[in-house]
């Protein structure tokens, strides 16, 4: 299959005064239409950076090298205006922290409605019947409730369903998902492992989850990549990456895991 | 409980009642149990259980509403700060995040030989060979010692956190979700590192933590925790095979198992909702809400709330629908 999403060689680094740091080191990697693909790796390896590299969500002081190649369509050298095209509407991200990723001052209906607003052009009446949809979507009781509450006086695990409904409110066709189970609860997360399945089941959405946790790849993952260092270590189709690692830090990354 | 051993530590009927804004929560209700000599006994539970609350009037961090705590048999729930100071000695707690935890601006060597100066038990010159001691005990190069918390990695920060708790000699650790904020790499070598020291220095040990595959590894029985109650209470080995209440067995179901053959093969029992109100627990079960045996237990789950009864030998749970065998 072609893929979707073909990154090739990327590199970040940080200049500051005791010197540089490579974060990500010639990273390649894909993702094919309706995949998901799990991004593993510990404190520090790159994951984070590296996918906030491919819609070049990082501070001036990131030095960017590489390709992204979205349906051919080089990322990395595109100029703002086009890039801001593509953030949200092609590539939509879902963060770790749902209490400081949402906006505390503004409703819930406030968010959905912004960017239903500002990327689809909707009308006020539209906005409000899109949002209620996009709650039920995410699997949010009551919704029509819902809109009117503020981000401080949801659960974790409904804020995160907020955030996802944020994230999928302007149709992306991949969604980043960077830790977004860490903070919650283990019988919440079940659910919001669930919910992303399924967000690539019904809409056909391709997913990257950022994870340090191999339980949740072993839950939702096709394709593995494990980075190591900034580098990729090994990549491999999710069972074979468990029954056969090749790699020694994935071995290691493994039985640290399964032989506590 | 005649010619049984003294437990080390002893909670009985515990309240700690939060007042807010919103209202009163019972963070803690009616919590009983009991640490034995020698044993890892973890409290396990998502957040908001209450497990932390426990830990915080084990230690008198906070003050409890109601109940006792018996430490070796003293009471130790009414004890003036002072009276409480030398068996302050016998109790340690590693919480955990050490980066909040440790002071930034004392050398992590300061920090560690801080309790032996406060308990003014040894000079100077016994005080730095202790810490050199517990720093080789914990895995630390003696050279960390003149290093500040913020200069070493997360694992070493946990190491230091280990030695000040540890440096003592305590009977009781409390620890307060310790390896949590780790790598798994790290978490590994520090509940090994745990495992070697309790062997070492023989403390019992209270260990908090929302993480059930942590606790297989290091506890030898565990209570679990639903919104300030024990609705269970069992051997580790029991606990995993045979989970009595349907929250215990939700929380097994929801930790994703680490091998995608297995995880994919295996039919989760979903909670419905998100838990409750705390400051409006439900009638009688506080844990029907979310229940899937709910149909099943009502209306007696609605009126009575289930006490904790022991259904096998030294495993109790709290469920109207689980009865002894």
């Amino acid at each position: 299959m072609t893929p979707l999403l073909e990154v090739r060689d990327l590199s970040v680094s940080f200049a500051n005064e005791q010197g540089t740091v490579r974060a990500v080191d010639r990273l390649s990697f894909t993702l094919a239409p309706r995949e998901v693909l799990a991004v593993v790796g510990e404190s520090g390896a790159g994951k984070t950076v590296a996918a906030l590299a491919l819609v070049r969500l990082l501070p001036r002081s990131a030095v960017i090298e590489g390709h992204v190649l979205l349906d051919g369509l080089d990322l990395l050298a595109l100029p703002a205006r086009g890039l801001r095209r593509v953030r949200g509407n092609q590539i939509a991200f879902v963060f770790q922290e749902p209490a400081t990723a949402l906006d505390p001052v503004l409703t819930v209906g406030n968010q959905i409605g912004e960017v239903l607003r500002v990327r689809r052009g909707l009308t006020r009446q539209e906005t409000r019947a899109r949002a209620v949809e996009l709650l039920r979507l995410v699997h949010v009781p009551a919704p029509g409730q819902r809109l009117g509450d503020y981000p401080h006086q949801l659960s974790g695990g409904t804020r995160q369903r907020v955030l996802i409904a944020l994230a999928l409110a302007s149709d992306p066709r991949i969604l980043i998902a960077d830790e977004p189970t860490t903070a919650l609860d283990a019988t919440v997360q079940a659910g919001i492992l669930d919910l992303l399945r399924e967000t690539r089941d019904r809409l056909g959405t391709a997913i990257v989850v950022i994870t340090h946790d191999l339980g949740v790849v072993a839950e939702i993952a096709d394709r593995v990549l494990v980075v190591h260092g900034g580098r990729a270590a090994e990549e491999a189709p999710v069972l074979d990456l468990f029954a056969r690692p090749r790699h020694p830090y994935t071995v290691a990354l493994l039985s640290a895991t399964r032989g506590l | 409980m005649t010619g049984v051993e003294t437990p080390m530590l002893e909670v009985d009927d515990l309240v700690k009642r939060y007042r807010t804004g919103r209202g009163v929560v019972r963070a803690v209700d009616r919590v009983t149990f009991a640490l034995r000599r020698g044993e890892t006994l973890g409290l396990v539970g998502e957040s908001g259980g209450g497990k932390s609350t426990v830990a915080k009037c084990v230690l008198r961090l906070v003050e409890p509403n109601e109940g006792t705590i018996r430490l070796r048999g003293n009471d130790i729930t009414h004890l003036s700060r002072r009276a409480l100071r030398p068996l302050r000695r016998d109790l340690h707690i590693v919480f955990q995040d050490p980066l909040t935890s440790l002071n930034p601006r004392m050398t992590c060597g300061t920090a560690v030989a801080e309790p032996l100066r406060l308990h003014r038990l040894a000079d100077r010159k016994a005080r730095d060979a202790r810490v050199a001691e517990i720093f080789d005990l914990v895995g630390l190069r003696r050279a960390l010692r003149y290093r500040y918390p913020h200069e070493l990695s997360g694992g070493e920060r946990q190491r230091v956190g280990l030695a000040r708790a540890l440096v003592l000699r305590p009977s009781v650790l409390v620890a307060d979700e310790p390896v949590s904020a780790l790598d798994a790499s790290v978490r590994a070598s520090i509940l090994a590192l745990l495992r070697d020291l309790k062997d070492e220095l023989g403390f019992s040990c209270l260990f908090i933590t929302h993480d059930l595959t942590t606790v297989e590894a290091i506890c030898d029985r565990v209570a679990v925790m639903y919104m300030g109650k024990i609705v269970e209470l069992a051997s580790t080995g029991e606990l995993f095979r045979a989970p009595q209440h349907p929250y215990t067995r939700a929380l097994l179901a929801a930790a994703p198992v680490p091998d995608p053959r297995v995880q994919r093969a295996r039919r989760r029992e979903a909670l419905a909702g998100d838990p409750p109100s705390p400051f409006a627990p439900p009638s009688g079960c506080r844990f029907r809400t979310r229940c899937p045996l709910e149909p099943f237990s009502a209306p007696r789950s609605t009126r009575e709330e289930p006490p904790l009864l022991e259904v096998a030998p030294g495993h109790l749970v709290a469920c109207h629908l689980v009865r002894s065998a």
